[in-house]
């Protein structure tokens, strides 16, 4: 009985610790981490130069294609979409891996949010008007965020 | 050992549904917490914050 008893306890920070983190470190997530860290080497220019942008659902569009030179824009073509399966799949991913598939909707959007968020600088995204450019950050420069915003 | 039975009996019946019903919900701040985390690693950002820094000064 008391072994029971004692066992129990120990459950429960368990079930809180559960509670409080999502679990994100399965082999399926890592390697899409992994996949998605590699092509962001090859994404960085296209994000600073605005040719591709961060969409309101957590993916990532051809924004300008003319900011691409012509013999590049099939390279890009293909990166964004193989980038868009990989994000797709990340967040099915973590919701799956959660025990709860219908949540990867949220997950979706908060990561809409959060990528959006840590952009840098100068990058472009979906706002609810349409393309909107990322915001310096304070010491960087006044001129860019009054000149920024615009809609294509 | 009659006062652990009711114990016991209290417990499995409000604590263990507690947890379960905790994670019906979504939990947006640990979504948050590893979308921040994840993203951190793709776009290999430094937190300036919690990081120690990697190269100390030389010195």
């Amino acid at each position: 009985m008391r072994k029971l008893f004692a066992s129990m306890l120990l459950l429960l920070p368990l079930m809180a610790a559960a509670a409080a983190d999502l679990e994100i470190n399965t082999p399926a997530i890592n390697a899409l981490k992994n996949s998605m860290q590699a092509r962001y080497g090859q994404l960085a220019a296209y994000y600073a130069s605005g040719a591709v942008g961060l969409t309101r659902d957590g993916l990532i569009a051809v924004r300008d294609a003319n900011a691409v030179p012509l013999s590049q824009r099939q390279g890009v073509n293909g990166l964004v979409s193989a980038e868009n399966s990989d994000r797709n799949a990340l967040y099915k991913e973590i919701a799956t891996a959660n025990g709860h598939p219908e949540w990867e909707a949220e997950v979706r959007s908060t990561f809409a949010q959060r990528w959006i968020q840590k952009a840098q600088g100068g990058w472009w995204y979906q706002d609810g008007g349409g393309w909107a450019k990322k915001q310096f950050q304070p010491q960087s420069s006044q001129r860019a965020q009054r000149n920024g915003r615009s809609v294509d | 050992m009659r006062i652990t039975g009711i114990t016991l009996a209290l417990l499995a019946v409000f604590i263990l549904p507690a947890c379960v019903t905790i994670n019906i919900y979504f939990p947006a701040a640990a979504a948050e917490k590893a979308a921040d985390k994840i993203i951190d690693e793709v776009w290999q950002i430094k937190n300036k914050e919690n990081a120690p820094a990697e190269t100390p000064p030389a010195q």
